[in-house]
């Protein structure tokens, strides 16, 4: 039996937070979403939460477990090592009831480093004749910073984000190292001058609370000291290779077929 | 201009004052291991060793850029520090606000600096 103690908090109705709490039978295997869950299905329908996939991937989860920003699908209770769980919203976000929190200014500081491919070329964008084409070692550069799942949990970590509310964050940095370091984006000077400012890059105290949370191991310190490095001495960045689609290829016994290429070749076109 | 100019004015500013600071150090108040080095100085407090720096174009143009290393690098510091404090409406007026304790120390120094020469290095 695990004793969970739980952060109520309606603002429409309660003057301030409160712990509550609720006992739940623990088998091995139970994460603390399964939890939270059998507290909503069983003992109390009143509590809010939120979650989606169940499988660490959408980042709907994420809450203050035993002191550390988590996700709740991620966390087997076991692995906590004590009987008595203290869950709590997310720091640094404002309470709409419960455990669940406003990612608002999450994604709004996201939009700010344009987390898209800005191709240099708008024109083969919208009417594409060839693929991209990109080394292992290209994609190496961005692939760690690609798996954020905008769970928000490293903003929930950094102590700079705390004090600091304008502070743009370590997930839109890394997101911005992100797409600065795709040979097919051209945005890089655009982006910068979104980051390069008094909330931006320079507000980070390098704490490393956000890569010590993320889920994912993406590494958002590593991305803002780079992009800082990027900032004072500049950048040189290769320019991905237009290519053919492969075509006419033999397929290997026991190899499956590639999907159709994504660009169609013009009628006559061999 | 983007904030990265800033900062690394602030630790170009930063490198002069470790060379500059460590020059007034030295020569201000370490005399003890200056004598103990064998380059016996004057008190550098006294009168007529105030008055021959007071006096030296290089000493004058040494103590304005120590005057402006130190307001850039300490203001710039502050500024940043206590930008992460004050609410967003604030900040406009934070940022004048160090310009002008930035503008009013430096000319008050340099006046100083400038007026003791002409008077002589009093
Ligand atoms: S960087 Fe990691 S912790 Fe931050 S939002 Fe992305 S997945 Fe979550
Ligand atoms: S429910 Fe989707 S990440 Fe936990």
């Amino acid at each position: 039996m695990a004793v969970f103690k739980i952060q109520r908090y309606d603002p429409e109705k309660d003057g301030r937070p409160y712990f509550q709490t609720y006992e739940v039978p623990v088998e091995q295997g139970m994460s603390i979403l399964d939890c939270l869950f059998y507290i909503k299905e069983r003992l109390d329908a009143t509590l809010s939460f939120r979650a989606s996939c169940r499988m660490g991937i959408c980042g709907s989860c994420a809450m203050y477990i035993n002191g550390l920003p988590r996700l709740a699908c991620e966390t087997q209770v076991t692995s906590l090592a004590t009987d008595t769980i203290e869950v709590r919203p997310l720091p640094n976000y404002e309470v709409i009831k419960d455990l669940v929190v406003d990612l608002a200014p999450l994604f709004e500081k996201h939009q700010r480093v344009r987390p898209w491919i800005i191709p240099y070329d708008p024109v083969e964008l919208d009417r594409p004749t060839k693929e991209y084409h990109q080394s292992p070692a290209e994609l190496e550069r961005y692939l760690q910073f690609a798996y954020c799942l905008k769970c928000g949990l490293c903003l929930a970590a950094c102590p700079t984000v705390a004090t600091d509310q304008e502070f743009i964050g370590p997930q839109a940095l890394a997101q911005a190292f992100r797409y600065n370091s795709d040979t097919r984006d051209g945005g890089d000077t655009e982006r910068m001058a979104a980051v390069d400012t008094l909330h931006g890059l320079w507000r980070c105290h390098m704490a490393g609370a956000c890569a010590e949370v993320c889920p994912k191991g993406v590494d958002p310190a590593l991305a803002i000291q780079l992009m800082k490095r990027e900032a004072v001495f500049g950048k040189k960045k290769g320019r991905a290779r237009l290519a053919d689609p492969p075509h006419a290829v033999k397929l290997l016994p026991g190899i499956l077929k590639a999907p159709e290429p994504t660009v169609k070749r013009s009628e006559g076109e061999i | 201009m983007r904030e990265s100019r800033y900062w690394i004015l602030s630790l170009v500013a930063a490198a002069c004052l470790v060379v500059l600071l460590g020059t007034h150090l030295f020569l201000m108040h370490l005399d003890t291991l200056l004598a103990y080095l064998g380059m016996a100085n004057p008190d550098p407090l006294d009168y007529s060793a105030v008055m021959a720096r007071g006096r030296s174009g290089g000493w004058v143009g040494a103590y304005i850029l120590l005057l402006a290393f130190s307001l850039y690098h300490g203001l710039y510091g502050l500024r940043s520090v206590l930008s992460e404090v004050v609410s967003p409406p604030g900040q406009r007026m934070l940022t004048w606000a160090v310009i002008a304790v930035g503008f009013i120390a430096f000319t008050w120094g340099t006046y100083v600096v400038i007026k003791s020469s002409l008077m002589g290095g009093v």
